[in-house]
């Protein structure tokens, strides 16, 4: 029990920080440039994607697992977990909406941009190819929206920053938003020597 | 043909290369722009893919832009781009296996690119099939442009080669620099560090000789 525990944290301290989804596998990078100018933004889409992520994990193993796989339709897979990730982000859309407005009022506008977010559609497809456990697809959902919120919070406190700082013209905006990333990429590679799984 | 058509014609496909490059001018579709750029022949294949998809999106878009309800166009769309990106998925890994290897998560995830789901809202659904056709090719010769600049500029200065694809599945390795490359640059790290220091020439180069403002994000 105790060594399972273990696995568990073990798979979200890698899907958080060694296998970082912004730093060393490139993905969400739209929506970490477009909602990082601000703490306050930063922290309600962390919330709002980790949420989402895990339940799109979850739901979407369910179905390849108990429908797809069974059916032998696997090749699929794109088309279906797009399909769920545009229900989960919809249905959540309108729950929110019902049953809590300041919720909603805070938060809704990050879901309608969650949908176009490939890290989401990443989490159900890798953990597929890695054929996860339900638990661990869970984990897996968990450990990549921590890492991504931690992410999005080190880089807009960055750029709360920077707005103060003489940015040569050329490097103004996105390519400075870059470089910085770069050099964020570059401290996060320290964390490759972490566990070994 | 008349003239006024294909002066049409050109500029729209001249659009998505220079004025609405999808990279370096409208800054979408980034993640496979650093995470395949490290070898020359990754990022060709990868812009081709892409290239594909959206001309054939576009394609399939206009053909049935007048049996498409409004009211579900988002979903219907979605659908077509998934469909074509399942096909594209299965003949990389039928034709180019060793690319698809190293490529294969990236190329499932264009299905999320905001960018051929833009250009099918906004143009191949109000468009007949050949301006379609035309500005899906003018996207896609874009962003293959970009991905190769890229690529290019990572794997010369990184590890001092470049990997040229003259098949399917032959490649020929030029080695340019025999002293010790700058690895960071094929480092995932690097990457952003390439983007960005690209992004910035281009503003350079609009600031200097066209006179025009930096693009401000």
């Amino acid at each position: 029990m105790e060594s399972e525990f273990i696995k568990y944290f073990e798979l979200i301290i890698s899907a958080s920080l060694i296998n970082n989804f912004v730093f060393t596998r490139f993905l969400g990078l739209c929506i970490f440039f477009g909602v990082s100018k601000k703490m306050e933004t930063a922290v309600g889409m962390s919330i709002t994607f980790t949420a989402v992520m895990m339940i799109s994990a979850a739901l979407s193993w369910v179905v390849f697992n108990k429908v797809m796989d069974p059916l032998g339709i696997t090749f699929l897979e794109i088309i279906v977990f797009i399909g769920i990730i545009a229900g989960i982000v919809q249905a959540s859309d309108t729950i929110m909406r019902k049953v809590s407005p300041g919720l909603y009022y805070k938060l809704g506008i990050y879901l309608a941009l969650i949908s176009t977010n490939c890290i989401i559609l990443a989490v159900p497809l890798v953990s597929v190819g890695e054929k996860y456990s339900f638990l661990q697809s869970l984990a897996f959902g968990l450990g990549s929206g921590l890492g991504f919120g931690l992410a999005l919070i080190i880089m807009a406190s960055i750029r709360e920053k920077l707005e103060l700082a003489d940015v040569p013209a050329a490097f103004k905006g996105l390519p400075m938003a870059f470089v910085i990333t770069g050099l964020i990429a570059l401290a996060f590679t320290g964390f490759s020597g972490l566990i070994t799984l | 043909m008349s003239s006024t058509s294909s002066i049409n014609l050109k500029d729209q496909f001249l659009n998505g290369i220079i004025k609405e490059n999808t990279i370096f001018k409208l800054a979408l579709s980034l993640c496979p722009s650093i995470a395949v750029t490290n070898n020359l022949k990754n990022g060709i294949f990868m812009g081709l893919a892409v290239l594909f998809v959206q001309t054939m999106v576009n394609i399939t878009i206009s053909l049935m832009r007048k049996i498409i309800q409004p009211k579900v166009r988002l979903p219907i769309f979605m659908l077509v781009i998934s469909g074509w990106v399942t096909i594209t998925q299965m003949l990389m890994a039928a034709f180019v296996p060793d690319v698809y290897a190293k490529v294969g998560l990236y190329i499932a995830l264009i299905v999320a690119f905001a960018s051929i789901l833009a250009r099918a809202e906004m143009f191949a659904s109000k468009n007949s099939i050949i301006p379609s056709m035309v500005d899906g090719l003018g996207m896609g010769v874009g962003f293959l442009f970009a991905l190769t600049v890229i690529s290019f500029f990572r794997e010369l200065v990184g590890k001092g080669t470049l990997t040229v694809p003259t098949g399917l599945s032959t490649q020929h390795v030029f080695t340019f620099i025999n002293t010790k490359p700058v690895l960071i640059m094929v480092l995932p790290a690097g990457g952003f560090l390439a983007v960005g220091i690209l992004m910035a020439l281009f503003n350079w180069i609009d600031i200097r000789y066209m006179k025009r403002g930096a693009v401000s994000h």
